[in-house]
């Protein structure tokens, strides 16, 4: 199936699964006559769930960037969006300096770990399993966990980089009391899309970026062409690092800059099998589903058996998708011979 | 590396790791009264752990620099670092119980998960655990409890003193209003649940619940819910860390109004607000002790210690923080609960049985509060055999921006009827389980 | 010299087969045992239940997961979650039936553990590698939902916290409970360990644990020469998860002896995978060496600083420890990869030869 034809059944699929899911839904009255169904009511949780999940693909994101070159499912990429967000506020705060800047300095940290990381983790390590690479990756986070806060300390620090907060009324025409959308998520929302249209040029049109996809495909043909293994991987660790940033300032103007901001990743992770692990488009799908999925079932139907199924939930529909799928939604066909 | 090299550096860490293993025992030769502190100050739970530890750390370093100890009794401080998590928590317990002459006076774990698992070996050890506004409710009831303390109020008895806060400002009637309870989903969470449930049917309210699955980084569905399809008339939230910054943002998200919206002790210090902004404020707090930055012991902690820069908190303007002070109040209630024992068994440093028995005939006056320099952050407290809660108060605060400012008078929490049967209740019900008679009181 | 072999002769097939081939093993392991048993129990309280119950507990929780992992080949973070059913399974068995032997409560506990893993091990038959892990991370979350969420597993107590009664294990000496000494609960933990430890290496040495391994290596061709799938995958979940159930229930009835569903969340998970991997993956031995690993290191890390007489705040060491625990993990793998459990074996490897190594 060519690419534009998928593009275009995606485009027309989403919007009609919605609205059928949203007729299912609407019927849920007829059997329990104290369920609350408006569609206002409904577009209002599609909305907000497709908003969080894309700052759920912001975090995927890094995780395929790194598994697409390296092959390495990279755990510490929760620890990243800490790390990068700690550096940032504390530049910030401390320092004294202007968010522009410190976000420059911050991504010049990002991109020294990602150097140091390559050399001193990676490079000892090429060829092992990848179970031992995600163990070593764990010991990153741990690292990383302990560091930023050696440096600036486990407070709360308050991130507020202006970004407006209030609530905002759409179509109030059409639905009673209006579709009501949070302005921050909104911003959150475009520069996450800016962030991977970004990659999406960088991967496709430079030829940084063709090398990159070069190695995705195989290490070592991409060796035996002359494309230098260690730069790619520095690069490609140094651009996790930077999305990762991206991903704490948006998260920690959500949250506040403490230690459980690193608890994202474990957001990130069905996201992530949902839309497999090789696939930058399959992030931010697999966000907007889990996204979208998670709130849907726990407002309407996650008060029929004690509430708080979020969690579990995201883990199941990607499961579930799993079933038929396993390799995502978006990710390569395994092939397995003997 | 060869392989030599790698086994004698193993062999050698072996060796080095063996004797470190061992817990350096705490300033054993000295005499003093050794008054071990848990602490978090790394973690999820830091920024709140922080003040905590500050405040409890430095009002018994003020003791000692300004009284010399306790009754002239030097206190060992020493601090165990546990994370917040259980296990470390248990490692500190045993590492510290033997500390100092007479061993540890008293443990407060700041932790529901440690004080749980502390109750039955701080019983076996003799060691009073005093869980201050966390942990088991109904080890208020000290017929069973023995070695377990919950002074000044439990969750239950602040669950009654919201309501009652409440229906005073709904002007005395509840009936068909909605409450809305937002929880992280723990036992520490649950604990108010019962206690909202049976008032519900007292007052005539809907109470509604929305457990936040830990760590509650994400409630937009939460809010949605409570914001655009129950619509609540109050919000009562039993939150935690990351959860409580998290749900203030949100609900100012769905345009909840910040003045229905009272968050419990542990949702209710500064790192709860701050990072939301100028969206927190007119949010309430339920607290147990007031708010206050000037007290006279205050003063006394700026001028002993901090112009000597023996102080924790980085920065004297700390002093006084919500948590600092709950820190403090801990502190106060231990130690003058030492003092009570020292004042029967002699001024001597005191085993943690002794101690006990400090606990149980603590009798803190408005005039020995005012004394000790803590008018208006404390209510008199007075505890007994059976009553191991001492009758504490709990007060409504708000958050203007800036500070947190007093919202109501203190409110008494009903504790005659149903509160006191629920203790009994629950407490014979973990005496059955695990095979306690209950002693005798009189 | 010291593991030289020469003059022991084997006379009959099942002395070849036997589980130590080696005298100085056979010697070592019963040194060991008398030691574990006669001299530890000597060691202070706070030896004993900080350091020597964590670590059998653990221990038994890392050889579940290396059956999984290590010798199965399927990847698991479901570890937390199959230990909190334990927990609550025994909970509900001693204080249902109080008259349960506690070894009858925690192989029921284990039993129905078995029970869940089979449930959550179906996926495997799919998805595999890293997706799996993930896919497991499911069971994890909704086990303690459930657990959190359902009152009857709790005996409807209001917050949710189990508190395990004390049980005896035969006349009156206690195992669980307030009344039970350290030294009880020790040689109880160890007794299970060792027995579940024994039952492991054997169980890797028969036929089940051969198709484990062959369906670890390569799950087409075991299934091409006669090794069902379904079978292997799910007996290898079931298993794991009974080994993982009886740690959980030893954690909340004879270690911590009260413990809410969030003691086992995803932390724990990742705790025992650590040990499984820094001990060794496929290796019953390195169960072992990874629990004591990871048990010991965070406690000498933290009380090192004071051993030497340094005085540094807490928080900065907690800091510092997470630093050094990472930077160790780090290098372990690039050491040895293969984890403690092959670096002991090299040293045999050595020591046979040494001190003339050519």
């Amino acid at each position: 199936m060519s690419n534009q034809l998928r593009i275009a059944l995606w485009a027309l699929g989403a919007p009609v699964s919605v609205g059928l899911i949203g007729l299912l839904i609407s019927a849920m009255p007829l059997i329990d006559s104290n369920f609350f169904f408006t569609w206002g009511y409904y577009l209002e949780v599609v909305t907000t769930g497709l908003l969080t999940g894309v700052l759920y693909s912001l975090v995927a994101l890094g995780f395929v960037l790194i598994f697409k070159a390296s092959g390495v499912f990279n755990f510490s990429q929760g620890a990243m969006v800490l790390f990068a967000a700690l550096f940032f506020v504390g530049f910030m705060d401390k320092w004294g300096l202007h968010p522009a800047l410190a976000f420059l300095l911050t991504a010049g940290v990002m991109i020294l770990l990602a150097m140091l990381i390559e050399r001193v983790v990676l490079r000892p390590l090429v060829n092992q399993p990848a179970i031992i690479l995600f163990m070593a990756t764990i010991g990153i986070t741990y690292f990383l966990d302990g560091l930023g806060q050696t440096i600036w300390g486990s407070d709360v620090f308050t991130l507020d980089i202006g970004l407006p907060k209030d609530p905002m009324f759409l179509m109030e025409g059409t639905f009673e009391g209006g579709v009501m959308v949070n302005q921050f998520d909104i911003v959150a929302a475009v520069a996450a899309g800016a962030m991977v249209i970004v990659l999406a040029f960088l991967f496709q049109y430079t030829r940084i970026g063709r090398a990159l996809r070069a190695v995705a495909d195989d290490h070592q043909a991409a060796l035996s062409v002359g494309i230098p293994l260690k730069t790619i991987w520095a690069i490609v660790w140094s651009v996790a690092g930077i999305v990762g940033l991206v991903a704490g300032v948006m998260w920690g103007s959500k949250l506040g800059v403490q230690f459980s901001l690193a608890l994202v990743a474990l957001k990130a992770l069905p996201v992530l099998i949902l839309g497999g692990f090789t696939s930058v488009p399959g992030a931010i799908v697999g966000g907007l589903i889990i996204g979208a999925g998670e709130k849907i079932a726990e407002i309407f139907f996650g008060g029929y058996i004690g509430g708080g199924i979020e969690d579990w939930f995201a883990y199941m529909l990607a499961m579930v998708f799993l079933l038929f799928r396993p390799q995502g939604l978006f990710g390569e066909k395994i092939i397995e011979r003997v | 590396m060869s392989f030599r090299k790698t086994l004698t550096m193993a062999a050698l860490a072996g060796v080095v790791g063996a004797g470190a293993l061992a817990p350096a025992p705490a300033q054993a030769q000295e005499n003093g009264q050794y008054m071990p502190q848990m602490v978090y100050r790394t973690g999820p739970y830091a920024p709140n752990g922080i003040p905590l530890a500050n405040g409890e750390g430095d009002y018994l370093r003020l003791l000692n620099e300004r009284d010399g100890g306790i009754n002239g009794v030097p206190i060992l401080i020493e601090e165990c670092e546990t994370a917040y998590n259980t296990d470390r928590g248990v490692e500190c317990y045993e590492k510290m119980k033997n500390g100092g002459p007479t061993g540890a006076a008293q443990f407060s774990p700041y932790s529901t998960g440690i004080t749980y698992a502390l109750i039955e070996r701080a019983t076996a050890d003799q060691i009073p655990i005093f869980s201050m506004g966390y942990g088991r409710a109904d080890a208020s009831y000290g017929k069973v409890f023995e070695y377990v303390f919950t002074a000044p109020a439990t969750y239950w008895a602040g669950a009654d003193a919201a309501i009652q806060y409440i229906k005073a400002e709904e002007g005395g009637d509840l009936s068909g209003k909605k409450i809305a309870l937002v929880y992280h989903d723990s036992a520490y969470g649950k604990e108010p649940i019962a206690t909202l449930e049976h008032l519900a049917g007292q007052e005539g309210y809907n109470l509604s619940l929305f457990p936040v699955p830990h760590p509650g980084l994400e409630q937009k569905s939460t809010w949605l819910k409570i914001g655009r399809q129950v619509r609540p008339d109050w919000v009562i939230m039993w939150g935690w860390g990351v959860m409580n910054q998290t749900a203030i943002k949100e609900a100012a998200a769905v345009g909840f109004p910040m003045e229905r919206f009272i968050g419990n002790w542990w949702a209710g210090a500064e790192p709860d607000v701050r990072p939301a902004g100028e969206s927190a404020i007119g949010y309430k707090a339920l607290q147990f002790h007031g708010v206050a930055h000037d007290l006279k012991v205050h003063q006394d902690m700026k001028t002993h210690l901090y112009a000597n820069g023996k102080g924790l908190a980085d920065d004297e303007s700390q002093v006084g923080e919500v948590l600092y002070n709950r820190g403090i109040v801990n502190a106060v209630i231990s130690t003058e609960a030492v003092r009570t024992a020292m004042d029967h068994f002699g001024n001597k440093p005191m085993t943690g049985e002794q101690v006990q028995w400090g606990f149980e005939n603590l009798n803190l006056t408005a005039e020995r509060l005012e004394a000790l320099g803590l008018t208006g952050l404390m209510s008199p407290l007075s505890l007994s055999c059976a009553d191991h809660e001492g009758g504490g108060q709990a007060r409504i605060v708000q958050w203007d921006g800036e500070d947190w400012r007093p919202a109501s008078d203190w409110i008494v929490p009903n504790r005659a009827g149903f509160l006191s049967e629920a203790y009994e209740a629950s407490a014979m019900q973990y005496a059955n389980e695990k095979g306690l008679t209950p002693r005798d009181c009189n | 010299m010291i593991y030289r072999e020469a003059g022991q002769f084997k006379t009959s097939y099942a002395r070849d087969g036997g589980l130590y081939p080696i005298r100085q093993d056979r010697y070592g392991l019963i040194v060991l045992l008398l030691v574990a048993v006669f001299a530890v129990p000597m060691m202070s309280e706070y030896w004993l239940v900080t350091i020597f119950l964590p670590f059998l507990v653990m221990a038994v929780a890392a050889l579940g997961l290396n059956i999984l992992t290590g010798y199965a080949g399927q990847l698991s973070l479901g570890t937390g979650g199959f230990m909190a059913c334990g927990a609550y399974a025994a909970y509900k068995l001693a204080t249902a039936f109080p008259d349960l032997n506690i070894v009858l409560v925690f192989l029921g506990a284990g039993l129905v553990s078995a029970l869940v893993g089979i449930l959550f091990g179906i996926p495997s038959l799919r998805i595999k590698g890293f997706y799996l892990a993930v896919a497991t991370l499911a069971a994890q979350f909704f086990i303690l939902w459930l657990l959190n969420k359902v009152p009857w597993f709790v005996n409807y107590s209001p917050s949710g916290v189990i508190s395990a009664p004390p049980r005896a294990i035969f006349g009156d000496i206690y195992v669980t409970g307030a009344t039970a000494t350290p030294e009880a609960k020790y040689l109880f933990a160890l007794a299970v360990a060792a027995l579940l430890a024994l039952a492991a290496k054997n169980l890797t040495r028969c036929a089940i644990g051969r198709s484990w391994m062959a369906i670890r290596d390569m799950d087409i061709a075991a299934e091409i020469i006669g090794i069902k799938p379904m079978a292997t995958k799910l007996g290898a979940f079931a298993i794991s998860s009974f080994y993982c159930g009886i740690a959980g229930a030893m954690w909340a009835f004879i270690y911590t002896s009260s413990v809410e569903a969030n003691a086992f969340e995803i932390s724990r998970s990742f705790q025992v995978l650590f040990m499984v991997i820094i001990g060794g993956l496929g290796s019953i031995l390195g169960s072992f060496l990874g629990a004591a690993f990871i048990v010991l290191l965070p406690i000498l890390l933290k009380n090192a600083p004071e051993m030497v007489g340094l005085s540094i705040p807490v928080d900065v060491i907690a800091h510092i420890e997470f630093m050094i625990f990472g930077a160790l993990i780090i290098f372990f793998l690039i050491v040895e990869p293969h984890g403690l459990a092959r670096l002991w074996q090299i040293g045999k490897e050595k020591l046979r030869l040494w001190p003339f190594p050519y």
